[in-house]
């Protein structure tokens, strides 16, 4: 008895409060990220009658022409958008951040625009271009766009965003004393860009290769408005589970859809491993030198990109606008009624993405930010924080596309047999099917990654000390969390929401399989109107998330910078 | 109030490195102790046991007469104040040193008196309403100091407080600390590696080295009379002389011994007197209120060594001593030290 007093006595009230925290969250990614993953691998091994069947599904698999035909498609268009959206992505970085380009950040927030909006934008933008009717079809600049040029366009353009970020973190790392040396030996500015430049950004590069390739091998939205008849595995797999309800042989596909992702996140892993030690605290920031030639053609790449990209969503906007292209341009503010849209379920549809993507927002970053102070700010735990730390970034591997699978696996079964036993266990969480519910968890899962990640950065930057001090002082941790802690960390904590939301708004990959007529969410209602042939209501809906993303960012960007300027005074 | 403090076969292994190997202390109410040591030696570990925020792997810690060794720190009613200062960014000095009192059931009356008090003894009262970032870095650390101190703790605790500091701001602030410390007469731990600091403020110094205490007591003791070659190497300046080399023969100290004489004692002149050493000046190197002199000794049996001496500025002015002038050195006999041969000693002082 004495001795249980003295083990008790080791465990304060605030210990109980660390330990709930801690194991809510671990909770929370087991039901929703493991256990979901674990029925997904437990299917790919199964017949419909829940037999084990070993690899069976999958030699049923690789042996069928058409599924062989759908994986060397995805890898045709996942290189090809890679190459073309990486090496754009790798010049429109280095030009912003190494040469004299004016208006930088408007270049910047422009090549950014394709993270506010849908996939199928792309795709109705290429159409309204490159389609049968397009303009500049009309024009005379034919390209077979349905298929694998339609995708591997729509991809680039939709992974070009993500390149850029990751490379220009990549360029901003730089030791401008490298190139002051290399400058007294006069270096020319290739061997510069082969001994320095390069050197410098390759884990960069090679991240920004492996998330790209991940991104186009596994995105659902564009193929499913461009893609005609060239099957990729995204579709097929949505075809295997949505159209003919079998769900084993679209496990098997989304096992596929996992190796490049679970490739990419080991990747980044190392990656991150070894960059850190890159530049050291006595480096000096690079100085950008006035170039004429080269400052000249870098703010021309940078025109003709930007270019490129308001054309894109100039003609997606003008699609919106007007009755019936190409034989009735009347302006038209029609497409856009709620009313109407989706037959009907349009003012549903957007209410619910609304509410879904605030929740999700709302939820995921008290989860995201509650799970990343107890990882990082928690000295007690030890293996308990390791578990809920490796559940945290592994939703990074996980493509929106086998999210889906595994939620519509693990959800909507009514209960689980116990193997080697007649008995089963009831799915309490059956019930969220089929409400805006399983869209909520689905969103969370699938974006948590980043947001943690964000989390964790901020709290790493604040002083490990605080929570001693706080101690010392007998004041408890959540006082301290809420007073200090959350104050610090709101800008980051304002971008997580922002994230959450504005790629919960947009999301068709994980949705697409689980969203119910009851409980219509307008990004897979897009879908559905493209593929009905309503393309400008659905360029219309897509303008609008748009829209509502953007606003949001630029609310969020005036807050920031007003409370910045506050900080200043 | 003041308390004792005793660490009991206190010993801390991390991942099988051994940070501290047996420690044993007493320290009495009112003390200022400060542990000294060179990093990694375990002056740190110690601090954070006695704090709470580590757990000991062997061994007891009492607060008084309370075994404390299970209780976390929010149990051991303790200030503490570190290098970084650790202010909360986003509260203003006031609700800094408020902070501690906030949650407790204090009248807030009551609460802004006691705030004001201790303002006024940092002597930042028109300060309180500032922000850490609009506060010099030496009054952030008061305002450190004070919010240590608002909850009225049995002991305080210092992690190298001082080093991140300008060389003037941490003389004033030295001070400061001392005078607050004596008028509470508070029990006070400092850890620190820069052993002027010791000097000048603590009442007790513990010299550590690598997870063990190797010495313990007022700074004079340590600096006179050190108990080992370690000791005497870490605090201030020492000359080492190897009595089995053939040059210290005409010295008449017994062989195999390590004697150790201190820069300041060493005794330099144009002159030869009994007992004296002939070297040559290799360098004179001005330090301000004295010159450091570095005589070179060479000897037909062996490599030549080197002997440091230190004479005061006023002296050295007068004597006008030039760089590669011949010298006579003499050691005088009562003020050197004696030590057993550590090899392992000699090796790492070579190696610096």
């Amino acid at each position: 008895m004495k001795k249980r007093n003295n083990w008790l006595r080791r465990f304060s009230k605030e210990d109980f409060v660390r330990a709930a925290a801690i194991y809510g969250i671990i909770v929370f990614l087991f039901v929703f990220l493991a256990c979901p993953l674990v029925t997904l691998f437990v299917k790919a091994f199964q017949d419909k009658d829940g037999f084990f069947v070993g690899l069976a599904q999958f030699r049923e698999y690789f042996t069928s022409k058409a599924m062989v035909y759908s994986i060397s498609n995805t890898f045709v268009i996942s290189i090809s958008s890679t190459v073309i959206s990486v090496l754009l992505a790798f010049v429109f970085s280095y030009s912003l951040s190494r040469k004299n380009v004016p208006f930088k950040s408007f270049f910047r927030y422009v090549g950014m625009i394709p993270i506010f909006a849908p996939t199928m934008l792309l795709g109705i933008a290429l159409i309204y271009l490159f389609g049968n009717q397009g303009i500049l079809t009309a024009l005379g600049l034919k390209i077979p766009l349905y298929g694998k040029t339609g995708i591997i366009i729509a991809e680039s353009i939709y992974c070009f965003p993500v390149a850029t970020t990751i490379l220009m973190v990549a360029f901003s790392a730089a030791d401008n004393r490298l190139y002051e040396a290399a400058d007294t030996m006069r270096t020319s500015a290739l061997r510069k860009m082969i001994t320095i430049t390069i050197p410098n950004v390759k884990y960069g590069l090679i991240n920004a290769i492996f998330v790209t390739f991940t991104y186009s091998f596994t995105d659902f939205g564009a193929p499913s408005v461009v893609g005609g008849n060239y099957n990729v595995l995204a579709t097929d797999v949505y075809k295997q589970v949505v159209g003919q309800q079998n769900f084993n042989m679209g496990a098997v596909v989304g096992m596929i859809l996992l190796f490049p992702a679970v490739l990419s996140f080991f990747v980044d892993w190392f990656t991150n491993q070894k960059q850190s030690s890159s530049i050291s605290s006595k480096s000096v920031p690079y100085q950008i030198k006035p170039h004429p030639v080269s400052d000249v053609a870098a703010t021309v790449f940078c025109v003709l990109v930007s270019l490129a990209m308001i054309l894109f969503f100039a003609v997606a906007l003008f699609a919106s606008l007007i009755k019936l292209w190409p034989y009735n341009l009347t302006f038209t503010l029609d497409n856009y009624n709620l009313a109407k849209a989706g037959s009907g379920s349009g003012l549903a549809a957007f209410r619910n993405s609304i509410l879904v993507s605030l929740i999700s927002a709302l939820l995921g970053t008290v989860v995201t930010f509650l799970g990343a102070y107890m990882i990082e700010k928690t000295k007690k735990f030890y293996i308990s924080r390791k578990i809920a730390y490796f559940l945290s970034i592994t939703p990074l591997a996980i493509p929106g596309t086998v999210v889906g699978l595994s939620f519509i696996m693990f959800f909507n079964a009514p209960s689980f047999g116990i193997p080697f036993s007649e008995y089963a266990l009831i799915n309490p969480l059956h019930g969220i099917y089929g409400t805006i519910w399983i869209l909520v968890f689905a969103n969370m899962i699938h974006f948590y990654s980043v947001p943690f990640s964000t989390a964790t950065t901020a709290l790493k930057g604040l002083d490990r000390e605080f929570e001693t001090v706080s101690e010392s002082l007998a004041v408890p941790f959540y006082r301290t969390f809420f007073r200090v802690t959350v104050p610090l960390c709101l800008p980051a904590i304002c971008e997580m929401g922002v994230y959450f939301f504005v790629n919960s708004l947009v999301t068709v990959s994980a949705v697409v399989f689980l969203y119910s007529p009851t409980a219509p969410i307008t990004s897979v209602m897009i879908v559905s109107m493209q593929g009905a042939g309503q393309t400008a209501p659905a360029a219309a809906m897509c303008m609008l998330l748009l829209f509502i993303n953007l606003a949001v960012r630029l609310v969020y960007e005036g807050l920031r910078c007003r409370s910045a300027a506050k900080r200043n005074v | 109030m003041s308390v004792s403090l005793k660490i009991e076969n206190v010993s801390k292994v991390y991942n099988k490195n051994i940070a501290l190997n047996n420690v044993n202390l007493e320290i009495q109410a009112g003390e200022f102790v400060c542990l000294l040591g060179p990093s990694g030696c375990g002056k740190s570990t110690l601090l954070r046991l006695i704090a709470g925020l580590d757990k000991p792997t062997r061994g007891k810690i009492y607060i008084g007469e309370r075994d404390v060794t299970d209780l976390p720190p929010s149990r051991r009613n303790f200030g503490i104040m570190f290098q970084s200062y650790a202010l909360f960014p986003n509260l203003s000095a006031y609700e800094n040193v408020a902070y501690g009192l906030r949650n407790r059931k204090i009248k807030n009356r009551d609460i802004e008196a006691r705030v004001d008090r201790l303002f006024d003894m940092i002597k930042l009262s028109n300060a309180k309403k500032r922000l850490p970032s609009q506060l010099s870095g030496g009054e952030q650390q008061r305002v450190a100091l004070a919010r240590a101190l608002a909850t009225e703790p049995d002991f305080l605790l210092l992690d190298e407080p001082l080093s991140a500091l300008d060389a003037k701001v941490r003389i004033t602030l030295r001070k400061e600390i001392c005078r607050i410390q004596r008028e509470l007469n508070l029990t006070t731990i400092m850890v620190t590696h820069d052993q002027d600091e010791a000097l000048t403020m603590a009442d007790r110094i513990i010299v550590m080295n690598k997870a063990v205490v190797m010495q313990s007591g007022t700074p004079q003791q340590i600096y006179d009379s050190p108990g080992s070659s370690f000791v005497a190497d870490f605090i201030g300046s020492i000359n080492f002389l190897d009595t089995s080399l053939p040059v210290w023969d005409s010295l008449g100290f017994p062989k195999g011994k390590i004697i150790a004489i201190r820069p300041e004692k060493v005794k330099i002149s144009r002159e030869r007197g009994t007992g004296s050493v002939h070297g040559t000046i290799e360098d004179i190197e001005f330090r301000g209120f004295y010159d450091r002199i570095t005589v070179k000794i060479s000897h037909v049996l062996c490599d030549y060594v080197f002997v440091y001496a230190d004479l005061p500025i006023s002296t050295a002015r007068g004597q006008n001593f030039q760089e590669g002038e011949g010298v006579y050195l003499s050691i005088p006999r009562d003020e050197t030290l004696q030590f057993e041969s550590e090899t392992t000693n000699m090796a790492e002082r070579k190696k610096k």
